[in-house]
């Protein structure tokens, strides 16, 4: 099965990060970099902070675009990762191996529809 | 190719489902592999292949599924069900944690238990509709979301156990006072994961404190009154069900068992004796608080104390449990106050704790006694 994990990591952990020494950056983004590298993921990104975010509806055929997301949050979406694996528990022990988790964010795994 | 694969198949999506599989495949593999000799003969073998696996994937998911609707037959009062070697695998299952925990109970009540979702929906207070649509959506999730049929990894078990186990407990817990017999439910639950997991200390020691507290089941209330323990007529307890209870306990202990189920269940065993061994039982609690952290068991274990050392003992444990508007930290205060003699503070704490009850039984129990203290 295939899942997508939502990385919700927004401005408060770009903050703890921020203060971290140099070696602690380091630590964390070897992690992310070896999550990345498990068998099974697909794919995955970091995305800018969410005030760089674009939000488009169309409306009578007319496309609103307005500045931000679509919902405001604490912790808003910060990445995400594709996985393909056996089943739910092999993805939530990925997502329970993210930086984020234990720092205040969360990971929302979804399982994608497969056609 | 899709002729042939609906021809061997004779299900067109399926076919057509399988070809794309294999076109994936051939994407993935022929720029790394090279192509084969005979391109479309590999592309139909490994159609052919995917579509047996997926029919196998489906076929399997939809029997699992439909376990979940199967419910054990009623006539069938032992443990052997109709589906005995995958019973274990169906409540991790139904008991994991990506499921609320409502749906979890639920779900056990059905699969195991075999109870309807009528009496489900009785039993939790809850129209049938809403319990249906629970159910319905539990298992929606299991199927979309991939929550594993399988007992879980090493590393994963003693977690996901605990889960299982506090399930079980907590349907035993709702069987007071319901129309359906939920605590019989949670014990032939227990009875069945200590045959499913014999090495496992802690689900003997869960069975074996569901026995021993069923046991005292109708001594408890006499004439519609509380009866605490020591009040309370031993030959009304089932016999039966303590020495079964304490064989579990006693299976639970020589396999090492030190967990929580297993304290609570050496508890409840001393307490049952006669006479009661306080000092055991207050040492027992010690152990109980380390491992759970909890403010109840740590109140009771103040009372063990005061039984134990003396009423003074006690009453200073109490007092450093400090939790105003807490029901039985002022029922356990004024408890000690009353038996210390110090009647109007003990009818103060009486009240507090009166405001505070909301069964019927507990209210009438609080009042005799701050009319005892009074006199």
């Amino acid at each position: 099965m295939k899942y997508m994990l939502l990385i919700h990591s927004g401005r408060a952990i770009r903050d703890q990060f921020n203060k971290l020494s140099e070696v602690e950056q380091k630590q964390l983004l070897d992690e992310y970099f070896a999550i990345s590298q498990e068998p099974g993921v697909l794919d995955g990104n970091q995305l800018h902070l969410d005030d760089t975010a674009t939000t488009v509806r169309v409306q009578d055929g007319r496309t609103l675009t307005t500045d931000g997301p679509f919902i405001e949050m604490k912790e808003a979406l910060g990445g995400y990762l594709l996985y393909e694996a056996d089943n739910l528990d092999a993805a939530i022990e990925l997502a329970a191996r993210i930086p984020a988790a234990r720092m205040g964010g969360a990971i929302e795994v979804r399982p994608v529809v497969e056609r | 190719m899709i002729a042939a694969l609906v021809g061997y198949l004779g299900d067109f999506d399926l076919a057509e489902e399988a070809a794309q599989d294999a076109f994936a495949a051939a994407a993935e593999r022929w720029p790394r592999d090279g192509a084969p000799a005979s391109p479309r003969a590999w592309l139909v073998t490994t159609a052919r292949n995917r579509a047996i696996d997926r029919i196998r994937r489906d076929r399997t998911l939809a029997a699992k599924l439909r376990m979940l609707d199967s419910p054990k037959s009623a006539e069938d009062d032992s443990v052997e069900s109709t589906f005995p070697d995958e019973r274990l695998e169906l409540i991790f299952t139904c008991c994991h944690p990506a499921l609320a925990l409502e749906a979890q109970v639920a779900l056990t009540l059905r699969a195991l238990g075999g109870l309807s979702t009528e009496e489900i929906a009785r039993a939790f207070l809850v129209p049938a509709s809403t319990m249906k649509r629970r159910l319905s959506r539990a298992k929606r999730k299991i199927r979309d979301a991939g929550i594993p049929f399988a007992v879980p990894a090493e590393h994963l078990l003693p977690e996901r156990l605990a889960a299982v186990l506090a399930v079980v407990y907590l349907i035993f817990n709702a069987g007071y006072g319901g129309r359906v017999d939920l605590a019989a439910e949670a014990i032939w639950l227990g009875r069945a994961l200590a045959e499913l997991m014999p090495d496992e200390p802690e689900v003997h020691g869960l069975y074996a404190l569901m026995l021993l507290n069923d046991a005292r089941r109708d001594a408890r209330i006499e004439e519609g009154e509380l009866v605490l323990l020591a009040d309370q007529d031993r030959s009304r307890w089932d016999a039966g069900e303590t020495a079964r209870g304490r064989e579990a306990l006693e299976h639970a202990l020589a396999l090492g068992g030190r967990g929580p189920y297993v304290i609570q269940a050496a508890i409840a065993s001393v307490h049952m004796a006669e006479p009661r061994d306080w000092r055991q039982i207050a040492a027992l609690y010690d152990e109980l608080v380390r491992l759970t952290d909890s403010y109840v068991v740590a109140l009771n274990r103040a009372i063990a104390v005061g039984e134990a050392d003396g009423i003074e003992a006690g009453l200073a444990l109490v007092d450093q449990l400090d939790r105003a508007g807490y029901q039985y930290f002022h029922s356990t205060r004024a408890d000690f106050l009353r038996r210390l003699g110090r009647a109007d503070e003990a009818r103060v704490e009486y009240e507090r704790a009166l405001a505070l009850t909301h069964t019927e039984y507990e209210r009438r129990f609080l009042q005799r006694r701050a009319a005892e203290a009074s006199r």
